[in-house]
């Protein structure tokens, strides 16, 4: 068994930094920590990371440094991080309107049906955690959001539906989301929010990033219209 | 026939999902620009296979790299690899590719196009820009004064067997011996499935490893192994996370290789380390760089 984090040839001007096997919020943490520190420590020297779930993976710029001198560096700064007891601040709290119903998520009807809850009871699940954003990909603005309470966990479907309308609300296993954009996807839906999640003209483009909290909030038809709902 | 606005593409962003797009022949993409002495991030059009007609509208300089395919301008054929001052009114047609995919044409000043997080680069996946439309006008500097060529001896040779060396990474360890000998061992067939995120090779399968591993980070050129085992080489318009066990990452040098291989062409890998590759990387763009062009009359 490896000891974490440790890290990965990922390319030629890439490394991963593994922090884990499983997703967990203490992992997640580390990971943002690292992220952050690698951020502010090599400046220009990185292009970019990826933050997911339980690694990190660190693009840089290798006309400038060498591999080997990278992954000493890399090395210290997670060596000295390992260390410090620093709990980083927990992230933003943003809270998502959603109008459940069957109308608006296809495939809430079944998902209650099969785990033997009425409607009220699936909503009510749904809504009462505050989510962790593990991470964001498949499409621009796309968080993989946990974990969902075991009684609404739900396998993807079997056959993805072509086209999944922006704004729809899905679960997959024990992780939920907000589709950004209209895509092809199998996750469950069960409501649609009518909050932009990716605005490509922002300077912020996401009201949230890989390690803040989203909280969900029911709202009925005419609010989800009143805030700019689609059909 | 897909004509696609490309610059050197989008960095600092994949955090957010967005991908990095850019020229798949990332060569042919900088000969084509250097042609037309702009540098090497202006955006040029990616034409897949071919099957373009423009009409001039002012005086400019063109360059058409890659790729090569039927290239007239008023019905008269003109050679690839090096720039041509054009007059309005003048027509330029690229008919369809006789080898390769990709070929690129390339401005004077670049073409004009709207910046999304810093770059032009198409991404049709994410909805950022579009393809080149019938009746679209597109915008770019004035003409050059003077035309130039790339010699003879430095124009890329398209092939249909290609050798992609790969860094060891990522899950490789886990992948058992027999799978690292399949994957070295034999050649993989370049299937169909092969657009800009990513080619799916055919083959012996290589046994991917149960990692039960957690989504992460995808870098340029990784090969993803999914449990049918057929390899799947990430490009630039790939996802920026995945669940698939990878082997490592082909070089970016050699990318450009990959990306104008058709269905059925032949792909063997050859494994190199972090050391050597970034020494060949270095070389390769050293060389690039002191490739003097010829002046045409």
């Amino acid at each position: 068994m490896r000891d974490f984090p440790h890290i990965e040839v990922a390319g030629e001007n890439a490394f991963i930094i593994y922090c884990g096997k499983a997703m967990g919020e203490g992992v997640l943490d580390r990971v943002r920590r690292i992220d952050q520190t690698i951020r502010s420590e090599f400046g220009a020297l990185v292009i970019d990371t990826i933050p997911s779930y339980a690694s990190l993976l660190v693009i840089y710029r290798s006309d400038q440094v060498n591999g080997s001198d990278m992954k000493s560096r890399l090395k210290a700064c997670v060596t000295e991080l390992g260390d410090s007891q620093k709990i980083l601040g927990a992230g933003r709290i943003v809270t998502l309107p959603v109008w459940y119903s069957f109308e608006s998520g296809a495939d809430l009807k079944a998902l209650a049906e099969s785990k033997g809850l009425r409607r009220e009871e699936v909503v009510a699940l749904h809504q009462e955690k505050e989510y962790q954003v593990y991470a964001i990909g498949f499409a621009p603005g796309f968080a993989y959001l946990g974990e969902v309470d075991e009684r609404i966990a739900a396998p993807r479907l079997s056959t993805p539906r072509k086209r999944v309308p922006s704004g729809a609300v899905g679960i997959a296993g024990r992780q939920t989301a907000v589709y950004p954009s209209e895509s092809p996807g199998g996750w469950n839906l069960i409501g649609r929010c009518p909050v932009r999640i990716f605005d490509f003209q922002a300077t912020e483009p996401m009201p949230f990033r890989v390690g803040d909290c989203v909280r969900f909030e029911s709202i009925g038809r005419d609010q989800y219209m009143d805030l700019g709902g689609q059909l | 026939m897909l004509s696609l606005l490309q610059d050197a593409g989008r960095f600092g962003h994949h955090a957010i999902g967005l991908t990095s797009g850019g020229p798949l022949d990332g060569e042919a993409f900088y000969w084509a620009n250097r042609l037309c002495l702009n540098g090497p991030e202006a955006t040029a059009l990616e034409v897949a296979q071919g099957g373009v007609r423009m009409e001039c509208l002012g005086e400019i300089t063109i360059a058409v790299a890659g790729a090569p395919m039927p290239f007239r301008v008023n019905g008269r054929t003109k050679a690839l690899w090096r720039s041509h001052k054009l007059q309005p009114g003048d027509i330029i047609e690229l008919g369809y590719a006789t080898k390769g995919m990709r070929t690129y044409l390339a401005v004077s000043g670049g073409f004009k196009a709207e910046k999304f997080f810093g770059s032009t680069a198409t991404v049709i996946r994410e909805g950022i820009g579009c393809p080149l439309k019938i009746g679209q006008e597109l915008y770019c500097g004035l003409a050059n004064d003077e035309q130039w060529a790339l010699p003879m001896e430095s124009v890329p040779r398209y092939s249909d067997s290609v050798t992609l060396r790969l860094i060891p990474g990522y899950q490789f360890d886990q992948f058992s011996r027999t799978a690292h000998n399949v994957l070295l061992g034999g050649s993989f067939t370049v299937s169909n499935r092969l657009d800009r995120m990513g080619c799916v090779l055919e083959g012996s399968p290589v046994e991917s490893p149960e990692t039960g591993m957690l989504s992460e980070g995808i870098s340029l050129g990784a090969v993803q192994v999914p449990p049918d085992g057929q390899p799947i080489i990430l490009l630039n318009d790939r996802q920026t996370i995945g669940g698939y066990p990878k082997l490592g990452s082909v070089l970016s040098v050699d990318l450009w290789k990959l990306a104008q291989s058709r269905p059925e062409s032949q792909v063997r890998f050859e494994m190199t380390d972090l050391g050597a590759a970034q020494k060949i990387i270095k070389h390769a763009l050293v060389k690039r760089e002191s490739i003097r062009l010829k002046r045409c009359l």
